[in-house]
């Protein structure tokens, strides 16, 4: 029998309402209920690159990246999680192929290293002394940060699930949200499928559907599914550690520690749409590109490619926090391609901020009024 | 539900291309992983090489033997291309030497 009840529910089972669930119910909310719509990680999260960095453009997306890792750094311990969720920091180089991308990675640095993330510039020809098999042709330098990584965004969402249900979090599967019932502008129930559930508080973290869940509720939130595609080849010894990175190419690279290598690039021109398939127009732009920046992994071997969605906002940027004018509704959403590296802090902070009404890192910048107030936060280093 | 002697043990090797045994399945089964892409997220059985041609009918058979289900309703997952591993540089030239779409 399940709970006709709960102090929170949270909406979405993939990594950010997995992290946000376990950390609600370890800082002493003893009734929450997370749904999801099919199984953890079965959405976004499980389509996602992996990738974890820490070099970024605006002060609040460093510092939340920082803390993540930080996080990621203890996780198998915190969670007590014993396949372990892969953590890896294998680094992430950044390369710039013309002098404006170059200038911008520069201002980047020298914020990131304000903020004691461990950032270095580099020559075209030390880029290569990291990735020997780079390019050079047009590279005009490139940055690295040994403590970005990789971590298995599976492992990591079980991990959360897992240690959530342990601390009495009921987790309820194959479980759709049909409703949220308001009342004075105040959350009354969420219903599902299965039944109704009277609580006071939502978490809305339901990826590129939160747009959806939030009209349930009478809220209009400007988030959109957005298709990426990603591939990924036959496994090879070890031969490249970072994440190799291009803004300029809309491109990403790297090797797993299972050996394979996952790579992906914008593809210009995507609908807004839940559509996930695969495309072979993907496919031929992706090794046009790889054979550009990493010729000799064209050599390989691709098993398998698929496709997943960004959770795009307005400005790329995630939105969290409450959302007027309906109290107790919660944003977690719109990290449009940075929720896995994300997850582990915003957790932590929306759990203080449905507890205590404040937050331990500003994130006041990133509410749903911002797109009202024409504020938008502009990150000018993203790929997509 | 076979037809023929089930001769599997704990060690027979399900997933040849990830090496993962029959033990492996049934444990994760045990766990609560209760669809072919479940266990496929968690233990990489039918990501490898073959993408799960072989293993994807085993691990559906025990799925229906342990929630007492058909087989036929062990729902598969999903087939992702290339139907066979391409190398990318193939692909790369391949858009020269391609005519009119």
């Amino acid at each position: 029998m399940s709970r006709n009840s709960a102090d929170v529910v949270v909406i979405g089972a993939g990594v950010v309402g997995a992290s946000v669930a376990f950390e609600l119910a370890r800082a002493g909310c003893k009734n929450v209920v997370l749904i999801e719509k099919a199984t953890p990680a079965a959405g976004s999260t499980g389509r996602c690159g992996a990738g974890v960095r820490q070099q970024f453009g605006t002060r609040h997306n460093c510092i939340l990246a920082r803390e993540a890792v930080r996080i990621f750094e203890k996780m198998d311990e915190y969670l007590d999680y014993r396949p372990g969720v892969e953590f890896r920091q294998s680094g992430y180089l950044m390369v710039a192929y013309s002098d404006h991308e170059w200038n911008q990675f520069k201002k980047n640095v020298e914020l990131e290293r304000s903020l004691d993330i461990d950032v270095k510039t580099l020559t075209p020809e030390e880029a290569r002394g990291i990735v020997p098999f780079l390019s050079l042709d047009r590279l005009v330098g490139a940055t690295f940060c040994q403590e970005d990584g990789h971590a298995n965004p599976f492992h990591t969402t079980f991990a959360y699930v897992q240690a959530a249900r342990r601390l009495g979090v009921e987790v309820q599967t194959h479980t759709s949200v049909i409703g949220i019932e308001t009342s004075s502008d105040r959350i009354q129930a969420v219903v599902t499928d299965k039944g109704r559930i009277s609580t006071n508080t939502v978490v809305n973290c339901a990826g590129a559907r939160s747009g959806e869940i939030a009209s349930m509720a009478g809220i209009d939130l400007p988030v959109y599914g957005e298709r990426h595609q990603i591939l990924i080849t036959e496994p090879v010894n070890a031969c490249m550690g970072p994440m190799v990175i291009s803004f300029h190419h809309d491109f990403y690279c790297q090797q797993t520690p299972h050996g394979s290598f996952i790579m992906g690039v914008g593809m210009p021109g995507e609908p807004k749409s839940f559509n996930i398939r695969s495309s072979v127009e993907f496919l031929d732009e992706m090794a046009r590109k790889l054979v550009t920046i990493l010729p000799p992994l064209a050599e390989l071997r691709v098993v398998r490619q698929w496709a997943g969605l960004y959770d795009r906002s307005p400005d790329a940027q995630p939105i969290l926090g409450e959302c007027p004018p309906v109290h107790g509704f919660y944003n977690a959403n719109g990290f449009s391609g940075h929720g896995f590296m994300l997850a582990p802090i915003v957790g932590v902070l929306l759990s203080e901020l449905i507890l205590t009404g404040k937050t331990s890192i500003p994130i006041s910048m990133l509410d749903a009024g911002r797109f009202a107030r024409g504020e938008l936060v502009l990150e000018p280093t993203v790929v997509g | 539900m076979s037809e023929a002697p089930n001769r599997a043990d704990e060690n027979t090797i399900i997933c040849r291309c990830e090496d993962i045994t029959l033990a492996e399945i049934r444990r994760l089964i045990a766990q609560g992983y209760h669809s072919i892409d479940e266990i496929k997220r968690v233990s990489r059985a039918g990501m490898g090489q073959c993408q799960g041609r072989t293993c994807r009918q085993l691990i559906a058979r025990e799925l229906a033997n342990a929630l007492g289900v058909k087989i036929e309703d062990v729902e598969m997952p999903t087939f992702r291309p290339p139907s066979r591993p391409v190398m990318i540089s193939t692909i790369a030239k391949g858009e020269e030497g391609e005519g009119d779409e």
